[in-house]
């Protein structure tokens, strides 16, 4: 009983802690597009199709696109209108944001989720694996891995992604999430996954990385702690202190590392749903931060800042209920 | 009567990289011998960095990837290969370190008590195991950041008697403990050696090591550098070595006078004997190798032990 009160107490000030970051979050988006070069008209209209116009005309649009409001004004009338769920239309889509931001969340989400299940278990096996074989092949060819990829940009890889299995093999298509000249409805499932699978494949290899380095760090601790040093002297084989003691401490930390990785795996699919010009969110924010697109951008970033923040809530959430010094220890009031 | 350990010349040293790719050898054991017979109490003594641990890691075979040993260990008359070890440890052979930080944090005490059988027999076992300490089987169920320091050292003292153990090996039990808790702990020692145990008690503290040890081995730079009765100890003349005597009277019931300087640290001790620049007695002989020899009912590696004191 105890223990839940505690833990609702944590996750209320969490809560309390997220709307605040939120604000600064979309403050700062605000900012940035306040202070971008691009001028919202010029962009989108065109130099020339806005010297033919008329001034009222002009005015008109000036008005479309906000440029005539003064900044504060601007972002308290977002805000205001935000925190009812009034989140405004998108301005190049001419739709309600939620409806733009829910359709290409749809499209991403699956993509999202597979790269970051598959970066999170093969980071967290190839990790044991260098960890326990510390020194030896096994680690040196999983940590040289590591290395190539931690430092080789996304989107270049996805680029190399694409040249080996679309244009020399031709197994998988080059982008989009389905079939061109196809009705949506004729779309099949095997489809949307043959157009999937670079993309995640992409987020997955940049991942996996990072998770596996982390994770070996961590293992190798594990490995020269004063109990792993007794159950050597108790007699347990090496195979079976992995098992036993070396998986049990190394996965707390991995449990956080792979919900903090949320927010690497979003940042990773901007690039990435650029190059395979796949419609999801990451793609969404790049048309609304170069076409002037206010709503839609303070929307998505919104919107993805809530995730990252959610995955880093439910990271401490689990590790409040699985450490067994949290939970007894906040059951007993300590 | 065969011993059931003993350490003949046992040197270990480590290889570490200093700058850049430039090694080192650094020599931290030199010169370790000692023996223990069943049912008999040795103490090793010696001040941090006399080379103590290493000792018991080194007979348990768990020295770091980086070290190497020299000389021989023997038990029960045959030298303790890799291969014996990996039978023998866990079973025969038997660790009891210091405290909480050995036990798995995220694992109950059962549990680890059973290194992961699950049977009945196991079950039994180790509830046997923790009654025989005083523990009753709700400590089974603890995690070990929910034992007091005195419960995290009987699961310990649990852990490392549960099978009847030939040869234990106590490394550093005691720090931290006030005396009537250290004393109960000495007398898990002495009635595991009247159940024909062989126990090495590695420490820090003289006179715990007199009181419960029956010979005491001393320790200073990584040689043994005397091995005396616990009766010795009675007296500073029966003493053999300088620095034996020095360790008598720095104790607070004798003159409580410390020795100025220190022990040369690992990788510092030149040829010779360690001891020479501390000592009172010391001449150009010293800086030879000095042999560990039989003398007066113990063992001494001083070449004018018979010199009576200084």
């Amino acid at each position: 009983m105890r223990g839940l009160k505690h833990r609702l107490g944590f996750a209320g000030r969490k809560l309390a802690r997220m709307a605040l970051l939120l604000v600064g979050v979309s403050l700062a988006a605000f900012l940035l597009m306040y202070a971008s070069p691009l001028d919202p008209l010029q962009t989108n209209i065109g130099q020339a199709a806005l010297g033919a116009m008329s001034p009222e005309q002009r005015e008109l649009l000036q008005a479309y696109w906000g440029a005539d409001t003064p900044p504060a004004e601007r972002y308290i009338n977002w805000l205001t209108g935000a925190v009812q769920g009034e989140w405004g239309d998108s301005l190049l889509y001419r739709r309600p944001v939620l409806d733009v931001i829910g359709e290409r969340l749809a499209s991403s989400a699956g993509l999202l989720a597979a790269a970051w299940l598959l970066s999170g278990l093969l980071g967290f096996g190839l990790g044991v694996l260098a960890g326990a074989c510390r020194g030896r092949l096994p680690d040196r060819l999983i940590r040289g891995y590591c290395l190539v990829i931690s430092s080789t940009p996304a989107f270049w890889l996805a680029i190399l992604l694409l040249l080996i299995f679309s244009v020399w093999l031709g197994w998988l298509p080059v982008g989009l999430s389905a079939p061109i000249g196809v009705d949506t409805s004729a779309v099949t499932w095997l489809d949307r996954l043959r157009h999937a699978v670079l993309p995640a494949l992409t987020l997955s290899i940049t991942g996996v990385a990072n998770i596996a380095l982390h994770t070996r760090e961590k293992m190798i601790d594990v490995l020269s702690s004063d109990y792993v040093l007794f159950a050597r002297a108790r007699g347990e084989g090496a195979a079976a202190i992995v098992w036993r003691h070396g998986l049990r401490n190394v996965a707390l930390p991995a449990l956080t590392l792979q919900f903090a990785s949320i927010s690497e795996i979003i940042g990773g699919s901007v690039l990435v749903e650029q190059v395979f010009s796949y419609p999801g969110l990451g793609q969404a924010a790049v048309t609304a931060g170069l076409g002037g697109d206010l709503p839609l951008l303070l929307g998505v970033t919104v919107i993805t800042a809530a995730l990252v923040f959610a995955g880093n809530l439910v990271a401490d959430l689990l590790y409040g209920a699985i450490d067994p010094r949290i939970r007894r220890g906040a059951a007993r009031g300590l | 009567m065969v011993p059931v350990l003993q350490v003949e010349d046992l040197s270990i040293s480590f290889t570490q990289y200093t700058s850049g790719l430039r090694r080192r050898t650094i020599s931290a054991v030199r010169g370790l011998n000692l023996a223990v017979e069943a049912g008999q109490v040795v103490a090793v003594v010696g001040a941090s960095g006399s080379g103590k641990s290493l000792l018991a890691h080194s007979i348990l075979g768990l020295l770091p990837y980086n070290s190497r040993m020299e000389g021989r260990i023997v038990y029960q008359g045959a030298p303790l290969t890799i291969d014996r070890l990996k039978q023998l440890r866990g079973r025969e052979i038997v660790l009891a370190p210091q405290g909480v930080s050995y036990l798995d944090p995220l694992m109950q005490v059962d549990k680890q008590l059973r290194r992961g059988r699950r049977d009945a027999q196991a079950r039994a076992d180790s509830r046997a195991a923790l009654a025989r300490y005083g523990l009753g089987p709700d400590t089974g169920r603890k995690y070990p950041f929910e034992l007091s320091g005195g419960m995290a050292r009987r699961v310990i003292m649990a852990a490392a008697a549960m099978e009847q153990p030939r040869l234990l090996i106590a490394d550093e039990p005691t720090p931290g403990m006030d005396a009537p808790a250290a004393r109960r702990l000495l007398g898990h020692f002495r009635a595991l050696a009247a159940e024909q145990t062989a126990v090495l008690f590695i420490t820090h503290a003289l006179d715990l090591a007199i009181e419960v040890a029956d010979r005491v081995v001393v320790l200073y730079a990584g040689q043994t550098i005397e091995e005396a009765a616990a009766e010795d100890f009675q007296s500073v003349h029966r003493l053999r070595h300088p620095y034996t005597r020095a360790l008598w009277r720095a104790m607070p019931q004798h003159d409580f006078a410390p020795l100025p300087g220190a022990q040369p640290g690992p990788g510092q001790a030149e040829s010779g004997c360690p001891f020479a620049p501390r000592c009172p007695k010391a001449r150009a002989a010293c800086g030879q190798t000095v042999p560990y020899r039989p003398f007066g009912g113990g063992w001494v590696r001083c070449l004018y032990a018979e010199e009576g004191d200084a």
